[in-house]
């Protein structure tokens, strides 16, 4: 048996999101998976209805939180302190990277960031194999945790999502209270944007270096329109000043996943892929038949990006009419 | 008073190596370091030496120390941060530190900082790009038992606190955090600035202060794994692209976009 705890994030309209449900497929994998989903706040909403054994209300974050999750690392500290489960496993989200890192190194335990692939070892629930891209996804890492609890993040869209239903045991953990706040938060300022924000994007239309200047991106934002989806830009094109940073993918950049990620005119160099590999379907247009990122596409048209990208916004435009 | 600052840096393979010379030796599970591409201080190390400098620009009497974990360092890419306009290098420097695990490597970070302190701030940077392990620097605040704040994007001193902006996906918080504390710095700092020949010219001057093991109170013993690596290597890639021909290039990117609404990826 596998004793598992999932920690559930949710949205702003208090449903659990995707990635929670991703991490339940990947707890489900595990050898005779006892799965328990914690969730923060003091309804469970949609976690109810999740194929797992037990969902565990704990202190309401939001309203007690200072936003650097001090109040949630302890409180988890102390679920998992008393549960002693084998695996503990989070989403690779700002939460979940600050706060699986903080809940490994509070309590001793194994961390492993960004996995791709867990697994079990049916004779021995304690020993958790993991998976991780390093060096920019240029190479997979394999581990082995032998200490339990191993604590692990999920990267998105590594798993299905588990859109199967049950009828879990709910629970609530009672705290000892609040944690201390050192750290205090005074305000948030929302920075205003355009259009869909990049990371939460079902499509991007990304530009590099082949582009050759700053005019074409505004082709590449009518497509992003077309398609409903957001403009990004590989390093080189933010460096070079055709477009602003905040539009970066990469490893020095943003992280996107989306279902499909079109890269006009980039070469698809490591540091860039690190940014978009884990997108559903990666579509390349680029005149130099040989760039790598020929080798990580699913489609592609080798071409020149003046002539083959009106024609194709010209056809989604009439798919989408 | 003169405000201690400790930034975090780490020697990395240059991220900018083309896939095609990444290698992996599959019997040591290492990677082969590319012949004439010397490694460089990680990227994201210096944004937080950036925002040590700012608050120098800012009028703030800062000490700044560059603390690295590791062995067979290369100068030449260490002293960076120094030509930068950072004061002291420190390196904790014995054979095997380049293969801990991120646990062992807070241990060695914690003994350092206690050793060479008290800091008044500790930097670290985003993550790294080799291993990008993004953690080490939180796990260090809790080993420490020092305040957190990740992703700071501005930062200020008044007093004996430290005002801030931590980045979240639709803005930005306003922080205050006591002295002393640990930062995340994230790219949104600034691009780090590019040494001047003086800055070149001082920090070759400068010698590092090389502590063992040892010096700092630890022994091999106290650094065991938590996480073993059993195998690294470069994935085959199977993904087997499908190029879309046509008449001529425009006719392409009609059948392209014909093809994705097939797929239902459109």
């Amino acid at each position: 048996m596998t004793t598992v705890i999932v920690v559930a994030e949710r949205d702003e309209k208090g449903e659990i999101v995707q990635s929670t449900r991703q991490a339940v497929t990947a707890a489900s994998n595990l050898p005779d998976a006892q799965i328990s989903v914690v969730i923060t706040g003091d309804a469970p909403g949609s976690a109810t209805s999740l194929p797992v054994g037990r969902v565990v209300t704990i202190a309401p974050i939001e309203s007690t939180d200072n936003g650097i999750y001090d109040q949630a690392t302890a409180d988890l500290a102390a679920l998992v302190s008393a549960d002693s489960p084998d695996v503990v496993m989070f989403s690779k989200s700002d939460f979940g990277s600050v706060v699986g890192a903080r809940l490994a190194f509070r309590i001793g335990a194994a961390f492993a960031p960004d996995c791709v692939e867990i697994s079990g070892d049916a004779s021995d629930a304690g020993t958790i194999g993991v998976t991780r891209p390093v060096y920019g996804g240029s190479a997979l890492a394999e581990f082995e945790i032998a200490s339990s609890p191993a604590i692990v993040t999920l990267r998105a869209g590594a798993f299905e999502p588990n859109t199967d239903t049950g009828a879990p045991v709910v629970e609530s953990f009672d705290t000892d209270g609040l944690e201390r706040k050192p750290v205090e938060v005074s305000e948030s300022v929302a920075e205003s944007r355009e259009g869909v924000r990049l990371e939460d994007a079902d499509f991007v239309v990304s530009g590099g270096r082949g582009l050759g200047g700053p005019e074409p991106f505004s082709v590449l934002a009518d497509l992003a329109e077309v398609l409903g989806g957001a403009v990004g830009a590989s390093r080189a094109a933010c460096d070079a000043g055709w477009i602003d940073h905040s539009h970066q993918v990469g490893l020095t950049g943003k992280s996107v996943s989306p279902d499909v990620y079109i890269a006009v005119g980039i070469s698809g160099a490591s540091q860039h892929m690190a940014g978009c590999s884990s997108s559903r379907a990666i579509v390349a247009i680029n005149k130099d038949g040989d760039s790598n990122i020929f080798k990580e596409a699913r489609f592609g048209v080798v071409g020149d990006w003046e002539k083959v990208l009106p024609s194709f916004l010209a056809t989604v435009r009439e798919l989408k009419a | 008073m003169t405000v201690r600052i400790v930034v975090l840096a780490k020697q990395v393979p240059d991220p900018e190596t083309p896939p095609s010379q990444f290698k992996v030796d599959e019997s040591t599970n290492r990677v082969i370091p590319p012949s004439g591409v010397p490694p460089v201080v990680n990227g994201f190390d210096l944004n937080a030496v950036e925002a040590a400098l700012k608050l120098r620009d800012a009028g703030t009497d800062v000490e700044i120390t560059l603390l690295s974990v590791g062995t067979e360092f290369v100068l030449d890419a260490m002293k960076k941060p120094q030509a930068m306009g950072a004061d002291r290098l420190v390196l904790v420097d014995e054979p095997g530190l380049d293969r801990l695990d991120s646990a062992g490597t807070v241990t060695v970070l914690a003994a350092a900082i206690e050793k060479d302190g008290p800091f008044d701030l500790i930097l670290g940077g985003r993550q790294a790009s080799d291993w990008d392990q993004a953690h080490v620097t939180l796990g260090l605040a809790e080993v420490l038992r020092l305040p957190l704040v990740s992703l700071v994007q501005k930062l200020e001193i008044s007093g004996d606190l430290v005002q801030l902006q931590r980045v979240i996906p639709d803005g930005y918080q306003v922080v205050t955090a006591p002295i002393p504390s640990v930062l995340t710095i994230s790219n949104e700092i600034g691009e780090p600035r590019y040494p001047n020949l003086r800055g070149i010219m001082q920090a070759s001057r400068k010698q590092p202060e090389v502590f063992s093991i040892a010096d700092i109170g630890l022994s091999m013993d106290d650094l065991a794994p938590k996480i073993e690596l059993k195998r690294l290597y470069v994935p085959e890639s199977n993904r087997q692209v499908e190029l879309i021909e046509g008449d001529d290039e425009a006719d392409a990117g009609r059948r392209l976009a014909l093809r994705l609404r097939e797929e239902k990826l459109i």
